[in-house]
């Protein structure tokens, strides 16, 4: 299947120098939902503006549905929908005609119909006469939102759509995500709360210092980096591992009170008999255990910092110009 | 073409003029009637004809090239800079619209605005004076292409503009100094021999001169270097708003 959006070798310096996007490559497949992490000023931003034609690449190109974003703006743009980061609205005019200025911008045909029932899903049908400036922060977001879909596109970018909005809102816009996607739109968002990647995402992009750093299906990727651990609460504190276990994966932790031992899911012996058998013969007595799978949190915290102490680590160009 | 990028844009440009009625339309006609109250009524009944036309009826094709100068200037300046200033031309700008259809709906907007209100002044200035107009077609003619082409200027200003005062420097420093230089309230033959050579300068003279002559058959400058004039000062904003698009200057990173 052709990719529904395809990003090759694009590269972003900005005016002032700095280079937000380096190579970067991206294929997007139809119909699903893609997470984007990374943390502040990786690049996300900057790479779903270049894709939406707000921001000029400095070099490679970008592909929406077989459409050049650059030579061939008019069809890709008229299958993407953009619910920015920052809330920009304009505060005079009312949600209803402001949703319409959307369809029409886009070159679709007025539908009544279709803007109501969005602005129904939406639950701001009731504030459709409303000023924009009335309307709370969440209604904000979800007017941003009406408007991005106002011309029923087939690619919806978010970026962050989720920031600063609570929990009860949250789950709803999980929920809308989920239904666009069963009606065949493709979702890309932003985020930096994990959970909601893990929660939403059919694929996970990390993204670092302008480099994709990683591209996997989300349950994949919790599988293949995916380790557990086990947790000893020793009976009596030791000072140290003893020599006989020295072999193992063990770490010694809460002021020699708890064992840590590591595993990892994918192999077929875990060594946990082993490890239970051998602390037996030690004579170490535990009061209780515990296991913990670790989850995309902790692998996404794991591939940033790695990337950061591989960039720390290359005294060469780039970063600290 | 997206016909209905291009109206959405009109339209919601239209809407931001009625809701600021009071600004946009009704204290230009308000502070221009003032001017026909002062100059045409109090003072013109004191002064003698002008080449045959009374003071009064003289001076109205340059009072409204006076406020559609302004006025097309800062509502089309406005119009762009603001969604800059606020963000929102993102959706512009990731919108399915050409360059062209940008321009045609802000321009024609602010245009269309500037063209209302001359008009409405003109009405005005009956209740004060007493006017025929030799010329209807080209007096309509010099109105719309004066909106146009001036619209076009505020347009490019809006878009260098980054700051609220940059917006309003080019108006007030430069437009209206021109403008009152420009004849408006005096006919350029008036002048001393040297300053009516430095007058031929300034491009407003030619707007006005050729405005007047559709209204009464007069004019300090001949009509078709009028009419050449504002095309060439169309063609050069045509030219930096293309250049705007092409660069992305100041709209695009
Ligand atoms: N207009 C600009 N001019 C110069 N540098 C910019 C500009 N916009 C963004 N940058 C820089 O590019 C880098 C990437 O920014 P970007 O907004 O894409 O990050 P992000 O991943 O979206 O971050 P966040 O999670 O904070 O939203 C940042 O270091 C930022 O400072
Ligand atoms: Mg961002």
């Amino acid at each position: 299947m052709n990719p529904i959006i395809s990003v090759s070798n694009l590269s972003k310096t900005y005016s002032g120098g700095f280079t937000a996007l380096r190579e970067v490559n991206l294929d997007i497949h139809q119909g699903e939902i893609f997470a984007l992490l990374g943390p502040n000023g990786a690049g996300k931003t900057t790479l779903i503006s270049i894709v939406c034609g707000i921001v000029n690449a400095t070099a490679g190109t970008v592909k929406a549905d077989g459409h050049d974003v650059v030579q061939d703006y008019r069809a890709a743009r008229e299958k993407i929908g953009l619910v920015p980061q920052e809330l920009c609205t304009d505060s005079f005019e009312s949600v209803l005609a402001t949703v319409k200025f959307s369809r029409g911008l886009f070159g679709k045909a007025p539908d009544p119909a279709y803007i109501e029932r969005l602005l129904r899903q939406l639950s701001l049908w009731e504030k459709r006469d409303s000023r924009i400036m009335t309307l709370s922060g969440g209604m904000k977001r979800r007017l941003m939102i009406a408007k991005a879909l106002s011309h029923e596109p087939k690619i919806l970018f978010l970026d962050e759509p989720t920031a600063g909005v609570d929990v009860e809102l949250r789950k709803d816009m999980w929920s809308m995500v989920r239904q666009l996607r069963e009606s065949g739109v493709t979702v890309i968002l932003t985020t930096h709360y994990i959970e909601e990647a893990e929660e939403m995402a059919d694929r996970v992009g990390v993204i670092n210092h302008g480099r994709i750093i990683l591209v996997e299906e989300k349950n994949t990727l919790i599988k293949k980096m995916g380790s557990k651990e086990l947790l000893l609460q020793l009976s009596e504190p030791i000072k140290e591992i003893p020599g006989p276990l020295a072999d193992l994966p063990l770490e010694l932790t809460g002021d020699g009170y708890q064992l840590l031992y590591r595993f990892d899911i994918q192999e077929g012996d875990t060594g946990i008999t082993n490890l239970l058998r051998r602390l037996d013969q030690a004579a170490i007595d535990f009061r209780d255990l515990q296991t913990r799978e670790s989850s995309l949190e902790d692998i996404f915290v794991g591939l940033v910092r790695g990337a950061r102490q591989g960039i720390d680590g290359d005294t060469g160009d780039g970063e600290r110009r | 073409m997206n016909w209905y990028g291009i109206r959405a844009i009109y339209k919601f440009e239209m809407a931001r003029t009625w809701r600021t009625l009071m600004q946009s339309i009704a204290s230009p006609v308000l502070s221009t009637s003032l001017y026909f109250v002062v100059f045409g009524a109090a003072i013109g009944s004191r002064m003698g004809e002008i080449e045959g036309v009374s003071y009064g009826a003289f001076i109205i094709p340059g009072l409204i090239m006076l406020s559609l100068l302004s006025e097309s200037i800062s509502n089309a300046s406005f119009g762009i800079f603001f969604p800059k200033f606020s963000g929102t031309i993102y959706e512009v700008l990731s919108a399915p619209v050409s360059a062209f259809e940008i321009v045609t709906g802000y321009v024609g907007a602010a245009a269309t605005k500037s063209l209302v209100l001359g008009l409405l002044i003109l009405l005005t200035a009956r209740f004060f004076v007493d006017y025929q107009i030799l010329h209807p077609f080209w007096m309509l003619g010099f109105l719309v292409l004066t909106a146009v082409t001036f619209s076009m200027f505020g347009f490019i200003i809006g878009i260098w503009a980054d700051d609220f005062q940059k917006l309003q420097v080019i108006p007030l420093m430069v437009v209206t100094p021109l403008t009152f230089l420009g004849g408006a309230f005096y006919s350029i033959n008036m002048l001393p021999e040297f300053w009516q050579k430095v007058t031929l300068f300034n491009p407003v003279v030619y707007l006005i001169s050729g405005f007047r002559w559709s209204f009464f058959g007069i004019a300090d400058v001949n009509v078709g270097v009028s009419l050449a004039m504002i095309f060439l000062f169309l063609l050069l904003c045509l030219a930096g708003i293309w250049w705007i698009f092409r660069t992305g200057y100041r709209i695009k990173t």
